[in-house]
């Protein structure tokens, strides 16, 4: 058993075994490919080309709109169709560029990358920064903004989050069978940048033949060490894994950093690697398609642009007509009402639930059962915040740290009446928060 | 007509819950009490299946005629309304009146608990309000206890008036009692099994017994003489309160220092009860006393996030 964990969580449905066993299948894109030129955080990437323009593999078509933005590139060789609005999985419309797939795959020239024993730390910085890589985990946090905190002598640990705790996920357990040297590549890469760290590649320990696989790997590697987490969601959430790791606890108004840590999902790593390493951005996802209404699930290698209905006909067309869509899973993922959407850089996944637990559930009243208290795993009591939520009482939500929420939704699994207690505690929150910049910025404007 | 297409759902995650609803934790407090529940007509003979009966039925029909009365939808099925019927059942002694049996329910179910708005408003344990107002209002036939067609004073009076008790018979609940209370062998078998279900955990029945145990030896006179003491604990519903009324979801604190404190409170006011007043008994008050303590506990439990900081003072974060 592994000491490596955090108080709270809950153990759903893992659904793993759908996907976990068959190999990556890489899928070609047919006809139109759509960009978004929001797929992270930050500002919006600005497009550096115009309709009618030819592209090739790899070539810059947006570039980084601000500091905390990140560069976008053309995953296949064709003409740019249109720059317009586009349904994205969020629901959102977002000004993306459309490219027409000419199935050439003409790529652009790379310059050969400098090997990395001779790389200073500003350059591995510009190159990750160059090649646009985002947190590919779900956030899309752009990575070089993370990898240069403020005292870079103070980081002691980097942390790769290969927990895979959300149900149905397949795509890094995939990726860690079949080249854990490119994960292990991009702990390398970073740990270059700090001289003080150790890398910690954090695995659920319901992966067992990947943590033995990495740590035969690791064996020679005295900066590297894997840690076995106990498998729980959320166990990969980045406030738990750093305190599972580190047994250090950082609130919302801290970063990382401020544990010593640095933190970059798994295929986020490998992206880093191809970045620093091969002097190249990253083109595709691992995209896992799979539920219970889905003939054939497993993991799709796909170049970004793609669309999601094409996907699924790749995976064996549906069993029936399922009552729901996620993209992501089911914990933390988006329900969407169509699948004409692209994969993009913080895509992991495509989830057709037969059964939709949610619009079947009838909500009663609470009866203070303290379920919700056991799982939270940032220990807040979500039945009190979410009443507050609904009174929209501010003041008692900022005093039992509503603002402290995750929205991992532990609280909503777990509830026997069924309330949406995640639900109107989100909502609430970016309520809050948006009510303390504006009586932040009233009181400023007094002084 | 073009063929309609089905809608597809469209909800914030997460998007899968867990099995376990509100009914289903009822009907698991429903069978952890039925080991007390047989052990008690086994003990008191039939009549006490038919204040069990009675006593669940009228509860169950409190409810129901109520939602009616007042157009809500009903609201039965969830259980609860069985629950506090049976509790307050196995609190009834075993020779009471049919009738008695129904003013109670109607007490616990319509005053306590639909008035101030249904399941999960009630401020104090229905069951537990309804014993306490029919021990006011009919103190005479409530202390009618009787075993084995002998009419007598329950274990704990009789401890208090210098009379011999049985330990053993204690134990194993061939006693004199209200109808569910005498047994703890019964009462702990039924805990357990709602321990292992997780229904209900040690946090509250544990610091309730603790303290009371401490209370006692300090105290009670006996310091920690065996043989009070585990009279003590086994007699009157210390058992049955501290394992399913004080455990009651909605009226007690939801988190973990808030059910220590709710705990201590409870020990100490029944000690306090059993030793300094005139009665030998004390549970079902201090239950209902520290049910209305509950949202002063709340407000005064310390809450901290995680990754929670003490303010600094001078703002220099």
């Amino acid at each position: 058993m592994s000491q490596y964990t955090f108080s709270g969580g809950i153990h759903p449905y893992d659904g793993k075994e759908l996907s976990k066993d068959k190999p990556v299948k890489e899928v070609l894109p047919k006809g139109l490919l759509v960009f978004p030129l929001s797929q992270h955080i930050g500002a919006p990437a600005k497009s550096v080309v115009a309709v009618g323009d030819q592209v090739k593999v790899g070539q810059l078509i947006a570039e980084a709109g601000g500091f905390v933005s990140a560069n976008i590139f053309s995953s296949v060789s064709g003409t740019v169709k249109a720059i317009e609005p586009h349904r994205v999985a969020t629901g959102g419309m977002v000004q993306s560029i459309v490219i027409e797939n000419d199935e050439k795959y003409e790529e652009v020239e790379y310059a050969p990358a400098k090997p990395l024993e001779q790389m200073s730390k500003e350059e591995i910085v510009q190159a990750v920064r160059q090649w646009g890589v985002v947190g590919m985990g779900g956030a899309g946090f752009p990575t070089a903004v993370k990898l240069a905190p403020k005292n870079p002598e103070k980081i002691e640990f980097v942390i790769a989050n290969c927990s895979e705790c959300e149900p149905y996920l397949t795509s890094d357990y995939r990726r860690m069978v079949e080249n854990p040297e490119l994960v292990i590549g991009g702990i390398k890469c970073v740990l270059k940048l700090f001289d003080n760290a150790k890398g910690i590649i954090a695995i659920e320990d319901n992966k067992m033949d990947v943590i033995k696989k990495m740590q035969e790997l690791t064996a020679n590697e005295p900066r590297i060490e894997v840690y076995p987490l106990k498998t729980k969601y959320p166990q990969g959430g980045e406030r738990q894994l750093i305190y599972a790791c580190t047994k250090r606890a950082i609130n919302s108004k801290m970063l990382p950093a401020d544990a010593g840590c640095i933190v970059d999902n798994c295929e986020t790593l490998v992206a880093i690697n191809k970045a620093v390493t091969e002097n190249k951005p990253t083109l595709h996802q691992i995209v896992t398609i799979t539920g219970d209404a889905v003939n054939d699930p497993r993991n799709f290698r796909v170049r970004f642009g793609t669309n999601f209905r094409d996907l699924l006909d790749e995976a064996g067309g549906l069993k029936g007509e399922p009552e729901k869509y996620v993209s992501g899973g089911p914990m933390m993922g988006f329900a969407v009402f169509d699948l004409d959407f692209p994969v993009v850089k913080t895509s992991s996944a495509l989830l057709c639930l037969m059964h939709d637990d949610v619009i079947h559930a009838t909500q009663t009243a609470c009866i203070n059962c303290g379920r919700c208290v056991e799982a939270c795993p940032e220990k807040l009591i979500p039945s009190q915040l979410a009443s507050h939520a609904e009174h929209e009482n501010y003041a008692m939500f900022n005093k039992l740290f509503g603002t402290e929420c995750i929205e991992c939704g532990s609280c909503s699994y777990v509830c026997p009446a069924k309330r949406q207690l995640a639900q109107a505690i989100k909502s609430m929150k970016k309520l809050a928060i948006a009510k303390a910049k504006e009586e932040a910025a009233k009181k400023g404007g007094d002084k | 007509m073009a063929e309609e297409k089905k809608l597809l759902n469209v909800t914030s995650n997460p998007h899968v819950r867990d099995k376990i609803t509100t009914q289903d934790i009822m009907l698991l407090v429903i069978l952890g009490l039925m080991p007390a529940t047989i052990f008690g007509v086994y003990n008191f003979g039939f009549y006490a299946l038919a204040v069990c009966v009675v006593t669940v039925v009228s509860a169950v029909f409190w409810e129901f005629l109520w939602d009616k009365l007042m157009h809500k939808p009903v609201s039965i099925f969830d259980g609860s309304a069985a629950l506090t019927g049976l509790l307050l059942a196995l609190n009834m002694p075993p020779r009471i009146e049919l009738w008695v049996c129904v003013l109670g329910s109607f007490f616990a179910i319509i005053v306590v608990k639909m008035l101030f708005g249904g399941l999960g408003q009630n401020f104090m344990n229905p069951a537990l309000g309804a014993r306490c107002f029919l021990l006011i209002s009919f103190a005479g036939r409530m202390a009618n206890f009787a075993y084995e067609s002998v009419s007598g004073a329950t274990p704990l009076s009789a401890l208090k008036n210098g009379q011999v008790v049985d330990n053993f018979a204690m134990v194993v609940g061939n006693e004199m009692g209200t109808i569910g209370e005498t047994s703890v062998i019964a009462i702990v078998l039924g805990a357990c099994f709602l321990m292992l279900f997780g229904i209900i955990d040690l946090r509250i029945p544990g610091t309730y017994i603790l303290t009371f145990t401490i209370f006692w030896i300090i105290f009670g006179g006996h310091g920690a003489d065996p043989y009070y003491l585990t009279a003590q604990l086994a007699g009157g519903g210390l058992m049955l309160g501290a394992f399913f009324m004080a455990t009651d979801y909605v009226t007690s604190p939801i988190t973990t220092p808030g059910k220590i404190i709710y705990g201590v409170i409870l020990g100490i006011l029944t000690g306090v009860f059993r030793v300094f007043s005139s009665g030998a008994e004390g549970v079902s008050y201090a239950i209902i006393i520290s049910n209305l303590l509950v949202p002063l506990i709340e407000r005064a439990a310390p809450l901290k996030c995680f990754g929670y900081v003490e303010p600094k003072k001078g703002g220099n974060a």
